[in-house]
């Protein structure tokens, strides 16, 4: 039964992981930018959530509806100057634009909130569960996570298979240069994938602060946590991030199981083995990308 | 005597130390089977993706139906009706054939070509669209980039190295739709490294010698010598193989 309690709680867990990551792998399959802020902007939408929202009389459990499309527009505006400008640049400019973008992030956040923990107020949504056995007791919170990630994940591969511009962004992602011969408009792309890849992890990190406390610095490890999602699962395949993200939530949640302070550990255990057997990940093909 | 839709003139064009295209001019009318020959690193690619607005410009114009083209993406090049099919096809690999069309379809213009019209034009294609696009041949990987090229329904389709790669009856094959190609309006600009083929189907050869023209006529008005002259520089006899 304990063993059963692991799997579960960590693949609630690795809902969460995956929701949070595959922006993350969105990113670098279409643009190749490894987007180090990717994090703080999960923190940024969760703090959004709790002091912004607020005052337009929304409550905070509604207020990713507020604040997902903002950032999907904020994630577009900021691909098409910031970070278009340094991909013109060179590769490695955008890695320290997106290292500066997290470091002016946390400070701002410090300055303005202080260094306190917060959580996104959900009333009793919060702390009550549901438990169908004898120990178990699954969180509303994280189950409604779980399920969202999964919808997410699935909405975005309907959307990349099925749609015009999901095509053109697998194109762009497969080879840029015969994507604009073709009439593709590139930097819009980049600019879509950018939107997406915010607009989901403000939903990341929402629910984050739902589930848990969260300061100004909270994006580090959670970025840490997603790229090995990534690389579990392969760049470039969604379901992979799923896959991935589950994988780490329960070799975390096993590790806690031995010690309170190996869930980490344990996660990075798995993070190595796979890089070392595998390392296009359990689901990444060497020829194609999403 | 029928519009021009494509003026390349002094057009120089450096790949950083290396000048790749040095001071080059030609016209091509509505119409025409314009082939660019010239033996490998002649500067025939670079041409065409300064053309296609891949490669900047150090000196000289392009022109396309009488509009400096000047800043103009790639992407809104497509729109204005240019389509280049690159050196090496460069299909979307996790992409299947259709959806390869598809993205030609979604750029570009509408016009005559329909998705339905090039599973016309190459009637093995529907019962394979659904296959990825690594699982072709070279000569249907060409095909399928020449669908794509003409889905984007260019009046001007220019195609890198159509033959590079693929065997003689292949090429024979892909090279018998060029006509077809042209009496649906467009007009066709091959590059090639194979002479026999470009001067067989073209209107008008243009022959590149180290990023110089070095000889530019009618097929009709040329001789052998003259081309193998201009291909190879001047002074040279090779004892065969690729002269017309």
């Amino acid at each position: 039964m304990i063993w059963l309690n692991i799997l579960v709680e960590g693949a609630l867990i690795g809902g969460f992981y995956a929701l949070f990551a595959c922006g993350l792998s969105l990113m670098f399959g279409v643009m190749k930018v490894i987007n180090l802020a990717h994090g703080d902007l999960a923190v940024v939408a969760a703090y959004i959530a709790v002091f912004l929202v607020p005052h337009l009389h929304v409550p905070e459990v509604l207020s990713f509806l507020v604040v997902v499309p903002v950032f999907g527009l904020i994630g577009y505006l900021v691909q098409r100057t910031l970070i278009q400008k340094s991909i013109d640049r060179d590769p490695f400019t955008t890695l320290l634009v997106t290292f500066g973008l997290s470091v002016v992030i946390e400070n701002l956040l410090l300055e303005g909130y202080s260094a306190n923990a917060q959580t996104v107020n959900i009333g009793s949504l919060g702390y009550n569960s549901w438990h169908p056995g004898s120990i178990f007791y699954l969180s509303y919170v994280s189950l409604v996570v779980l399920a969202s990630s999964v919808v997410i994940l699935g909405a975005l591969q309907l959307f990349l298979s099925k749609t015009s511009l999901g095509r053109q962004i697998r194109a762009v992602s497969d080879d840029q240069e015969a994507a604009q011969l073709s009439g593709t408009n590139y930097r819009h792309i980049f600019g879509v994938a950018a939107a997406i890849a915010f607009a989901t992890v403000a939903l990341a990190g929402i629910a984050y602060g739902m589930t848990t406390q969260f300061s100004p610095t909270s994006g580090g490890v959670n970025l840490l946590f997603a790229f090995e999602a990534v690389v579990i699962g392969g760049i470039g395949s969604l379901w992979g991030t799923l896959v991935g993200g589950i994988s780490l939530g329960i070799a975390q949640q096993l590790g806690a199981h031995f010690n309170p302070q190996y869930p980490t550990l344990f996660g990075n255990i798995l993070f190595l083995i796979v890089l070392a057997v595998r390392p296009q990940g359990l689901f990444g093909k060497k020829t194609a990308l999403l | 005597m029928s519009d021009v839709l494509l003026e390349v003139s002094d057009l120089v064009v450096y790949h950083g130390q290396l000048c790749a295209v040095d001071d080059v001019s030609f016209r091509i009318q509505e119409g025409e089977i314009f082939a660019i020959i010239g033996a490998n690193g002649a500067g025939k690619s670079t041409l065409l993706r300064s053309i296609a607005g891949l490669h900047k410009l150090t000196r000289g114009n392009v022109s396309f139906k009488g509009r400096d083209l000047k800043g103009i993406a790639p992407h809104r090049r497509v729109e204005l009706g240019m389509s280049l099919v690159p050196e090496g096809r460069r299909l979307f690999a996790s992409l299947t054939l259709e959806e390869n069309l598809q993205v030609g379809a979604a750029g570009g213009k509408k016009g005559t070509f329909t998705l339905e019209k090039i599973y016309e034009l190459f009637d093995w294609m529907p019962a394979r669209r659904r296959q990825y696009a690594w699982q072709f041949s070279g000569g249907e990987q060409q095909a399928i980039a020449l669908g794509r090229g003409l889905l984007t329904n260019p009046d001007l389709l220019m195609v890198d190295e159509l033959s590079l790669g693929l065997a003689p009856i292949v090429i024979e094959r892909i090279y018998a739709l060029i006509p077809e190609i042209v009496a649906h309006g467009v007009s066709v600009l091959i590059v090639e490294q194979d002479v026999s083929q470009g001067v067989a189907v073209a209107n008008h050869v243009h022959c590149l010698l180290e990023g110089r023209t070095s000889l530019s006529g009618r097929p009709e008005e040329l001789t052998a010598e003259q081309i193998e002259r201009a291909y190879f520089g001047a002074g040279q006899s090779p004892v065969s193989g690729t002269h017309p």
